[in-house]
């Protein structure tokens, strides 16, 4: 059996990340036959939902703050088997399989919700959920790192390949460029490294030249360019990923090669995250930001 | 006003004219305001007494009153002072850290050496990197202790600061200054478990920090390991190195606070005693492993049996069963028959326990504290004929306490008019009390309010004491140890018997000298 394997998915919010975290590792297990935990570490929890067919799991810590404590939990209330081909019993299609968890956490605007991963965490390590069958254990992280709870995947000991979901517009740079700081400061005292920038595409200008850019600048690559499709967000309303929905599309072929290249991954690189003036530049360079007379900074549009 | 040439305590002062003539305004004052119906009070104060109240009282949720347990980082930094020249060093906010010291202090009555790196809004904000960088280059510098046992508040726990790579980043950034000195840390959020669930977090944090790889171990078949667990009774500390030492002098203990909270009038020393540092690395390479509190060492146990892939053994060595247990254990793990002098003792003891039994049979208590201190008193209690009636753990464990407490219990021809009651807190002992009375109530100084409520004694064993002195000088371990419970309850028991039978020409035909 291969060494269980840790892995992060980070990204800005509403980048898709959770989506193409799903179907890439469905395609995973669909392919290669893989056994994977998914630890969801985001409060909307929608982190397994495809995987599942459900609207959305109870997670750990909405369980336990009805059970009273999280020590009143048991393993089984809180990991759920994958649906269809993804449950371990379910061999048909594929060997692998998948178990779902999501941290859960507070409502917008209360409580904390980095103190709900770290919490769920513990929770899994302890009662043993990493057990020795897994290939890989993967954790979808709600947009930056925020607070020192959802840096906890990437503490020593827990993930140690981060994979980056961005696109081609400013802001999924400068939050792909941000978690790579976040990363720099744990992977300065411990194993934690970046694996790669995955790019969710929008179809912006350039974006494959500009995403492969960042990716050399920040020291790492981009490990796959996920073209835009229909078939994501059709299969997405059925609850399902992509390899289950239209397993022979083109769509359902990309997260085959990016399970390939994931599973086959052997640069792992502590990132070089840009300074702002250096990430300007390069947002400059490929015309997504434009050069701005000095005088001109702070004037109304008539003004100018 | 006090008299300077006089000075009385709070006692005598509040007695005098000019501040009972404060206290009676103040009375009335609220009284006769009509903010304090005082019949109503009567009523209501009445009522907490009943049935009724207690059924509410038990389903309460939401809230603990009289909490008869502490928090993670206080058990942390009992674990850590039993090793040598250590400083527990708490990361977090300082309040805590006085809470910590003052509570040990005052039922030690001895100083408590503990620093705390006062995290404050802005390292809520940005983390507290900063403030571990510069706290452990202070306490190095100012307290030279050889090893810097840190543990961590709620407030370091909840923004989430990772000690692990804290600790690699301040050794990097100390010029060199914390390159000598052991750096051992535990994560101890109090909103988890209690004191002995820190206890247990920070004694394996130790271990396994301060251990090598399980590939460098190197089996040394004479030692054996003792963990005391969250011992309060310092007299059961030497007890248990007494005992081991008539097995060999190769048994360990590992984490001896016993003279830290011990030290002697003169010059005031930091650090006193410890389990070595060397023993504490060697510790992997003993043949066995024997922790005298289970459930205060659930985590340690882990990394000892599958980790070290070393034999581990619980024993409890309260009462006669309990040290009879843990007595053979040695012997079968030495190879050596148990020594003459133990024999003696246990006889001695046995002889005692006749003596006193007729005074303890039949006696009911209610008994609370920490999961094995329970274990190890409520099995003694039964072993003299005592009735446990109520056997209240606020801090139980989860897993197997129950089951194990039941079967001591069952051991009782009273068993079924026994109770147990797990994370229950002392306001629900109090209705307990007054709806199922006891004889006599034994445990820790917060009874005391239960004792002024409901009459009932309090026998003062437990932790922590802080009315009463000296106590935890003694044992509760051991054959000698059980002598001193055996001692204490019985006494206890004739006390309230004389106070029972005092009254002239009415109860005193039992007034009796001879007992």
């Amino acid at each position: 059996m291969a060494e269980l394997r840790q892995i992060a998915f980070y990204g800005k919010g509403g980048i898709g990340k959770s989506t193409t975290s799903q179907n890439t590792l469905a395609a995973m297990c669909h392919y290669y036959g893989k056994k994977i935990l998914i630890v969801g570490c985001d409060p909307k929890a929608d982190s397994t939902r495809l995987i599942l067919h459900e609207k959305a799991q109870s997670t750990i810590m909405q369980l336990a703050s009805e059970a009273g404590t999280v020590e009143d939990l048991e393993l089984e209330d809180v990991c759920k088997p994958g649906a269809g081909e993804f449950h371990p019993d379910n061999t048909d299609i594929t060997e692998g399989y998948i178990n779902c968890t999501e941290s859960g956490g507070p409502e917008p605007g209360v409580g904390c919700a980095g103190r709900g991963v770290i919490t769920a965490i513990n929770f899994l390590e302890e009662e043993g959920a990493y057990d020795d069958d897994l290939d890989f254990v993967s954790y979808d992280v709600l947009g930056d790192v925020v607070c020192g709870g959802f840096a906890m995947p990437i503490r020593e000991g827990k993930a140690q390949e981060i994979y980056i979901v961005m696109s081609g517009e400013m802001m999924a740079m400068y939050a792909a460029n941000n978690i790579s700081k976040g990363i720099l400061k744990y992977a300065n005292t411990g194993g934690v490294r970046l694996a790669g920038l995955i790019c969710n595409a929008r179809m912006t200008d350039k974006e494959y030249d500009l995403a492969k850019h960042l990716a050399k600048q920040i020291g790492t690559q981009m490990i796959h360019f996920v073209p835009r499709s229909n078939h994501v967000q059709r299969a997405e309303l059925r609850r399902m990923t992509v390899v289950e929905f239209a397993p022979n599309s083109d769509q359902a072929f990309e997260y085959r090669e990016l399970a390939r290249k994931i599973i086959n991954n052997d640069l792992k690189v502590i990132p070089k995250p840009l300074e702002m003036d250096d990430l300007e530049a390069l947002l400059m360079e490929f015309g997504l930001e434009e050069e701005v007379e000095e005088e001109a900074i702070g004037k109304k549009a008539e003004e100018a | 006003m006090q008299d300077i040439e006089n000075i009385v305590n709070g006692q005598k002062l509040f007695l005098k004219p000019e501040y009972q003539e404060v206290l009676k305004n103040k009375k009335e004052f609220e009284g006769n305001m009509g903010s304090v119906n005082p019949a109503k009070a009567e009523e209501i104060s009445e009522w907490t007494k009943s049935w009724d109240y207690r059924e509410k009282n038990l389903a309460r949720e939401a809230i603990t009153v009289n909490p008869a347990k502490a928090c993670q980082p206080l058990g942390a930094i009992m674990a850590g002072l039993g090793f040598e020249d250590t400083m527990p060093y708490v990361h977090g906010s300082h309040g805590c850290v006085a809470y910590f010291r003052s509570y040990f202090t005052r039922h030690f009555k001895e100083p408590t050496p503990c620093v705390s790196d006062s995290m404050s809004e802005s390292a809520a904000v940005f983390g507290g990197l900063s403030n571990m960088k510069d706290g452990l280059r202070n306490c190095n510098a100012m307290y030279k202790p050889k090893m810097i046992a840190v543990s961590t508040t709620c407030m370091a726990e909840v923004i989430g600061d990772d000690l692990n790579a804290f600790v690699i980043g301040a050794k990097e950034d100390a010029e060199g200054e914390l390159d000598n000195t052991v750096i051992t840390h535990a994560h101890t959020p109090s909103f988890v478990g209690s004191h002995i669930t820190g206890y247990d977090n920070m004694m394996k944090s130790i271990l396994e920090q301060l251990s090598p790889e399980r590939s460098e171990k190197v089996l040394n078949e004479e030692r054996i390991n003792i963990i005391p667990g969250f011992e309060p009774y310092l007299g059961s500390l030497a007890e248990i190195k007494e005992i081991a030492k008539l097995f060999g002098d190769k048994i360990v203990m590992i984490g001896d606070h016993e003279e830290q909270w011990n030290t002697g009038a003169g010059e005031y020393k930091l650090y006193a005693g410890g389990t070595t540092l060397d023993n504490a690395k060697t510790a992997i390479n003993a043949k066995a492993t024997i922790s005298l509190q289970k459930y205060s060492t659930v985590q340690t146990a882990k990394t000892i049996k599958v980790k070290w892939k070393q034999d581990y053994a619980a024993c409890n060595p309260i009462g006669l069963g309990g040290t009879d247990e843990f007595i053979m254990k040695l012997s079968e793990l030495t190879g050596k028959d148990v020594p003459e002098e133990l024999n003696v003792q246990r006889a001695q003891l046995v002889d005692a326990m006749q003596d006193s039994y007729p005074y303890m049979h039949g006696k009911k208590f209610a008994i609370y504290g920490d999961p094995d201190f329970l274990l190890g008193l409520v099995s003694f209690i039964v072993e003299m004929g005592g009735i446990p009636t109520h056997v209240l753990c606020h801090n139980a464990p989860k897993k197997g306490w129950e089951d194990d407490m039941q079967k001591i219990i069952d051991k009782s021809p009273w068993a079924s008019e026994c109770q147990i009651w797990p994370g229950k807190d002392l306001w629900h002992l109090r209705s307990l009390l007054f709806t199922e009375p006891v004889d006599f109530l034994i445990g820790n100084v917060y009874g005391k309010e239960l004792y002024r409520d409901t009459g009932i004694p309090l026998i003062r064993i437990g932790f922590p004491i802080f009315d009463r002195h000296h106590l935890h000088r003694y044992s509760i371990s051991g054959y000698k140890g059980a002598l001193n419970l055996l001692t204490w309850i019985t006494n206890a028991i004739l006390d309230q018997l004389d106070e029972e039978t005092k009254e002239i020409g009415k109860t005193d035909f039992f007034f009796d000298c001879v007992r």
